[in-house]
């Protein structure tokens, strides 16, 4: 399946299903990461039950603390 | 007009009246690190009346990479980076005053520091601090504008009360482990692109052009060629116990902070007494040239090289201890020492 991540075309594999399977995928929490999807946020509590689609846009913007 | 701030005053947003606002505006910077360098020598170059800088660490050579205020020099005489920093800002803008302090920074300090600011540069390198920031910030209402940056990859958001959403209502917790520039590193144009967002946004606070803040929260990787721009607003949450209807400021009230810490950039722990001390130098001095190391000595800090270890003991009553990640390891070779 094709979708947008962060501006880039990435191809996923059919096992990464939900906003919660990929944010695992790039090996980031829902402690630590905010996730808007097609221009929406996803909470963190709904990461598990929404779905990944064919040409989704997806932001992944990871908290970090350096500095 | 005064000449040195000739091509801002042409910038039309902000003008004279903006340059004049500047100088009556007083900047605490929380870290003086590489963001907190970054962010010092902006605002002082543009003129702002006062900064407030606070660290509690000392220059080495490891930060010369990408620590713009500091040089081969302070590195050798490990200065306090506060220290070090106002050195250097005084020699770019004698006109700016400059507060140094040294120290790590509590709950009491945050709010003791907080008075009569006009914005807070987060420039530390841990959430611990970061979620008192906010709420402190909540509190005495005022704005504070985040950064955090690792490897090549940096974010920023700015925090306006009343406003915008807080740390808490985007993390809801502070988030433990994750990668840190001691894993994994940083590269200084990243650190100069946080420098970027966070010192613009602070001039448009600074002269109170609040309709031209950014607003969304952003990040980039400047080496995978990425950027996001993402709008946050509905995040604002009215039960967020920092910046909602009814709110607790939930990491002032009671005492959150870790008594140790790993330093971020460096094999090193942290050890903070519990309650603040002025620890007598000399008298260290003297028991430490007893023990099998070496030790050195200037006016703020006492250092003691023993093995892999080198402990480096602060007047507050502070020990950063160099050579160890493990918390438990570090403060037996501290009690070794101090007992
Ligand atoms: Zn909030």
């Amino acid at each position: 399946m094709i979708v947008h991540i962060n501006g880039d075309q990435r191809e996923l594999s059919s096992q990464l299903q939900t906003v919660f399977d990929l944010v695992n995928d790039y090996n980031l929490s829902e402690k630590n990461v905010i996730v808007e999807l097609n221009g929406r946020i996803i909470e963190a509590s709904k990461h598990r039950d929404t779905p990944i689609q064919e040409g989704d846009r997806v932001e992944l913007v990871q908290f970090v603390g350096g500095g | 007009m005064q000449e040195r701030y000739s091509r801002q005053v042409l910038f039309d947003s902000i003008g004279e009246k903006g340059q004049e606002k500047l100088g009556q505006k007083h900047v605490c910077i929380i870290g003086a690190g590489a963001l907190g360098t970054g962010n010092a020598e902006i605002l002082a170059r543009a003129g702002v009346g006062r900064l407030t800088i606070v660290d509690r660490d000392y220059v080495e050579e490891s930060n010369l990479q990408r620590q713009q205020l500091y040089t081969e020099k302070d590195a050798k005489a490990r200065m306090p980076k506060a220290i070090a920093a106002k050195d250097r800002l005084n020699q770019v803008n004698s006109s700016v005053t400059i507060h140094a302090e040294i120290q790590d920074v509590t709950v009491e300090e945050m709010e003791r520091l907080a008075q009569g600011v006009d914005l807070i540069i987060d420039a530390t390198d841990n959430f611990d601090i970061r979620f008192i920031i906010n709420d402190v910030a909540q509190k005495f209402n005022i704005p504070w504008i985040y950064g955090g940056c690792v490897s090549s990859y940096g974010l920023s958001f700015t925090v306006i009360p009343g406003e915008t959403p807080c740390l808490n209502c985007l993390l809801q917790t502070v988030p433990l482990g994750g990668a840190t520039c001691d894993t994994i590193g940083v590269i200084a144009p990243v650190v100069q692109m946080v420098v970027s967002y966070q010192t613009a946004e602070a001039l448009k606070i600074l002269v109170e052009d609040w309709s031209s803040l950014r607003k969304k929260l952003v990040s980039f990787d400047l080496w995978d060629n990425e950027h996001v721009s993402i709008g946050v607003e509905r995040m604002k949450n009215s039960d967020c116990p920092s910046c909602g209807d009814h709110p607790t400021y939930p990491y002032l009230s009671y005492e959150q902070q870790t008594k140790t810490a790993v330093l971020c950039g460096r094999d090193a722990v942290q050890i903070r007494p519990p309650k603040k001390m002025a620890r007598d130098l000399d008298a260290l001095e003297r028991i430490l040239e007893s023990q099998n190391g070496e030790v050195n000595r200037n006016p703020f800090l006492v250092s003691f090289a023993n093995g892999d270890h080198r402990m480096v003991f602060f007047k507050d009553g502070r020990v950063l201890i160099h050579g160890v990640n493990d918390i438990s390891e570090a403060k037996s070779l501290y009690h070794k020492i101090v007992g």
